[in-house]
């Protein structure tokens, strides 16, 4: 049995972040990655890299967030230099829709204090219908207007999972498809790691299986309160520029096709698609572009958002096995720099970043402990 | 390059007349448009959206989408599953369709 | 939203064959096809077709005129030029009609959907000038439209050598036939060759064709064992090379043909996730179909070519099949006499299908067209190649849809209907692991490109 320093339980885009941050600091990392056909939020993704109106509730989720966004572009620099592979992360800055006077004024008080909380740090800008014009000449007559930060970018989220897993391998990690983990057996400090079709040894173990982590976390002491969440996503065939700048819910890619869709739909392990919803994500794009009513639709999916019950990430150390981390989070893509460049050298023994301090499982036993 | 053959024509189907870019072509009615163009002569329908290279009809039945084209203003219609009105515009396609001010 | 007792996907053999057996036992099918007129590609433009010397296209294709009358019972409700953009396992039907979407249910759906070309993917495959040769003879049937100046043919396969008699009768010249049937297949073959003989019919046609390429002097080459189509942003040469031979030949010619037999479009089983097995004889995925063909998802079966290649007369007889088994479920006929109707259909089915064994082994497209060069374009919309997928394979991936999330190979418009296959058996290939194992594309509607704004007033009319 191969030992390696690190065990990555998860080859979607929260795993191979964690594990390309640890390789490329000189670690003997092996990803372990499930089958062909699984739960792939990494696959799913919309691919916002976003900032705007994230951390009402708990203001450091918006630090985090800003601090990933900033590092984004020297991430995107390094993968290329050493795979070739580009993010086409871009970060113009980022539009969301308001379509009445009461939503746009909602909007900006909730992003007011988001900023007051932030100390200013979290800055943007509300745009009226005209101002918006000027950003998006083909914007619906029915938008009121929006709130635009300058924070806020997009990439391709398949090219980033792509290039992580190259980068994994230029720095010497291991990457295997060995279908799922059974069991984590933590052994003499160490553990060992069960998967379908082979057995791996490692020092420390990182389990960012997405909602896979439910059932690994109580086996290292940790816990994950963990549901899926799905979102349908639709995309056109390819046009000319015509977009500039990514929305909430409708972005052009690099490649011309426009990008739309965020459902939220809680219907347990389901990602199939359903007509109606596909349909309302239609409309709604509709209402926003109306140009876009004659494009045509090329595919559509369903993908399940790793959810907690608070919706923000949880990241803890195991205490009852040393060595065991768990990490998972729905913005997998936002959050992909920062998991590279401050999680894992946190999950390879240095302080963590103050940011990910409230992040813990702890805040969920407190609230079902203590009923009112 | 096809041709038609020489057929008595016992086959009451009239001929249609359909533009291609700005060329005029005869079609007969009950044909699609890529049937009526390749016999027209055409040799590419479109150019990729990836590469810009030059693409034509290629299955005829629907399931390659090559003959991606422009039909009365109407971008990435299959002109293998479309039959030839009188008067239909067909145009070729260049890369990724424009949205916008195509015909401006 | 409207449901209907049984809707028929398509209005080829077994399309039609299910509608008119549904029809005769009290059932008002619904049959949507995707062509303007009946026949599917077998028996394309069968009531139309300019091309009125009956000698040239053959008996074969004539034998589909009896099916297309039946299609005007006045109890099918035919709908032609429609496409269906989805099918839910409940059997709700999205459907395209000029432009118009709306939304249909069904107690019980026959997909009659058939086959597919096989992808035959060679270095210049999409130039201008290449096409399948199943795509010329739907030039010839629809439209009497043939190749101006000798057309190179190049594969393996009936259809390619029927089409080949097809141009000669009709006076129309060949360049030259690059036969790839690859060298000791009539060998292999021969031990199916007893069975085979329950349909001497069919045996013996496929005997005349070839004797009618010989007797008209087509050039006929065989063991082709590489192929390359060149020319500048069109098709204006083609190279070969034989079996055993280190040197290549070529050809000018603005037309090649090609053709690598035909397999199942499982376009839409897929999207239903129904269960589908790799046929290692059909080198295909084969839904799984019980004996009464119905797939895995309730109330849904496949007839015909769709479900396993079988030939137009035995999808007729599927058809039947099916069509008989949609009328029991529906309460039209009692099961006892449904099982004895079936019992004689399977029969006929068996003696029908005894042929395929030998033409799967004869016409097996040799490893090297299932998996091409590196520099080949497999992916024709999103133009990635087979080099590519052999790399990304070496980084990990065994499976096509973390390779279709690499490479974006399988995400154009065609959806992986020109490409999935080969994808399959490079990635087995690469990985040292059955196809099976290494699985196919999950597809999902919509099936046919459908724009917003259709898409957007589908719910509207769901309500």
């Amino acid at each position: 049995m191969t030992s390696y320093d690190f065990a990555v339980i998860g080859g979607g885009l929260v795993g191979s972040a964690i594990a390309y941050g640890l390789a490329r600091a000189g670690h003997q990392v092996c990803v372990l990655d499930e089958g062909d056909v699984a739960y792939r939020a990494s696959r799913g993704n919309f691919g916002l890299v976003w900032v705007q109106g994230k951390g009402q509730e708990i203001p450091l989720y918006s630090e985090w967030s800003m601090s990933s966004a900033s590092l984004w572009a020297g991430l995107t620099d390094e993968l290329y230099d050493l795979t070739g592979i580009r993010t086409q992360h871009q970060a113009p800055g980022g539009v969301h829709l308001c379509y009445s006077a009461d939503e746009l004024s909602s909007r900006q008080s909730a992003l007011e204090s988001l900023s007051r909380a932030t100390q200013g740090r979290f800055d943007f800008d509300m745009l009226d219908h005209d101002q918006l014009r000027q950003l998006i000449p083909e914007i619906g007559e029915s938008v009121v207007g929006a709130s635009w930060s300058r924070l806020d970018g997009h990439a391709n989220p398949l090219y980033l999972l792509r290039a992580l897993h190259a980068g994994i391998q230029h720095h010497g990690g291991t990457y295997k498809s060995c279908g799922p983990v059974r069991r984590i057996r933590p052994e003499a400090g160490s553990f060992i790691v069960d998967c379908e079709r082979q057995q791996v040894h490692a020092a420390r173990v990182v389990l960012a299986a997405g909602l896979g982590n439910r059932d690994l976390a109580p086996q290292v002491g940790l816990s994950a309160p963990l549901a899926p969440n799905r979102g349908e996503i639709l995309v056109t065939e390819r046009m000319k520029p015509l977009l500039n700048l990514p929305t909430t819910y409708l972005r052009q890619t690099g490649e011309g096709s426009i990008l739309m869709g965020d459902s939220h739909e809680d219907v347990g392990f389901d990602d199939g698609t359903e007509t109606h919803v596909l349909s309302h994500i239609a409309q709604r794009a509709v209402r926003a572009l109306p140009a876009l009513a004659n494009t045509r639709v090329v595919r559509a999916w369903g993908a399940l958002r790793v959810m907690t019950p608070d919706g923000y990430p949880l990241y803890e150390a195991s205490e009852t096995y040393p060595g065991a981390f768990v990490a998972c989070c729905h913005s997998g893509v936002t959050l992909a720099a920062a998991h590279v460049k401050r999680l894992a050298p946190w999950i390879a023994g240095d302080t963590p970043p103050a940011e990910i301090s409230p992040f813990t499982a702890e805040r969920f036993h407190v609230q079902t402990a203590t009923p009112v | 390059m096809f041709k038609r053959l020489p057929l008595s024509d016992t086959t009451c189907n009239r001929d249609v007349t359909i533009t291609f870019d700005d060329l005029t072509v005869t079609a007969r009615e009950g044909e699609t448009v890529a049937a009526a163009l390749l016999a027209a002569g055409m040799r590419n329908c479109r150019t990729t959206p990836v590469s810009e290279s030059p693409r034509a009809p290629y299955c005829m039945m629907g399931v390659c989408f090559e003959c991606l084209m422009e039909v009365d203003g109407v971008p990435n219609v299959q002109a293998c599953q479309m039959l030839v009105r009188e008067g239909m515009q067909v145009r070729s396609q260049q890369g990724a369709r424009r949205l916008v001010h195509d015909h401006a | 939203m409207i449901t209907h007792d049984l809707v028929i996907l398509g209005s080829g053999p077994a399309g039609m064959a299910a509608a008119m057996t549904a029809a005769q036992h009290g059932l008002s099918p619904i049959v949507i096809d995707e062509q303007p007129a009946p026949g599917g590609q077998v028996y394309r433009a069968i009531e139309t077709t300019p091309v009125n010397d009956r000698r040239v296209l053959g008996q074969d294709y004539w034998s589909g005129e009896t099916l297309a009358k039946g299609l005007h019972h006045q109890n099918i409700d035919y709908q032609p030029n429609t496409s269906v953009w989805q099918l839910t396992r409940q059997r709700d039907i999205g459907l395209l009609h000029h432009e118009a979407a709306s939304m249909i249910r069904a107690r019980r759906v026959i997909l009659a959907t058939g086959a597919m070309e096989r992808p035959f993917p060679i270095p210049g495959w999409t130039l201008p000038g290449v096409m399948t040769a199943g795509s010329a003879q739907i030039l010839l049937k629809s439209s009497g439209v043939v190749p101006n100046a000798p057309a190179v043919m190049a594969g393996s396969g009936p259809l390619l050598f029927l089409l080949a008699a097809q141009y000669l009768r009709a006076g129309v010249p060949i360049a030259a036939l690059l036969d790839t049937t690859p060298r000791g297949r009539y060998r292999k073959a021969l031990p199916y060759l007893p069975a085979a003989v329950r349909n001497i019919p069919t045996l013996t046609k496929g005997l005349g064709l070839l004797q009618e390429l010989r007797r008209a002097g087509v050039r006929h080459i065989k063991y082709v064992s590489a192929l390359r189509a060149e020319g500048d942003n069109q098709l204006e040469r083609i190279r070969w090379q034989t079996d055993g031979q280190d040197t290549w030949e070529s050809l000018e010619t603005s037309t090649l043909l090609l053709h690598q037999g035909v397999v199942p479009n499982t376009q839409i089983t897929r999207a239903l996730h129904c269960e589908h097995d790799w046929n290692e004889q059909q080198l295909a995925w084969h839904p799984r179909l019980d004996e009464w063909l119905m797939t895995d998802v309730e109330g849904i079966a496949v007839a015909g070519d769709g479900g396993g290649i079988v030939g137009a007369q035995a999808a007729a007889i599927q058809g039947q099949l099916a069509g008989l088994g949609a009328a029991i479920a529906l309460g039209k006929v009692k099961s006892d006499e449904g099982n004895r109707q079936a019992a004689q259909l399977r029969q006929k089915l068996a003696r029908e299908t005894s042929i395929r064994p030998f033409l799967d082994v004869m016409y097996q497209p040799a490893l090297q067209w299932r998996l091409p060069s590196d520099d080949t374009l497999v992916c024709r919309c999103e133009e990635v190649t087979a080099g590519e997928i052999r790399r990304i394979a070496r980084m990990g991936c065994r499976g096509p849809n973390q390779t279709k999330s690499f490479s974006r190979c399988g995400m154009g418009p065609c959806q992986g209907r020109m490409c999935g296959l080969t994808v399959s058996e490079l990635l087995a290939d690469a990985n040292q692991q059955s196809v099976e194992a290494t699985g196919y594309y999950r597809l999902r509607p919509p099936f046919k490109p459908i724009t917003l704004g259709q898409l957007a007033r589908a719910a509207e009319d769901n309500q």
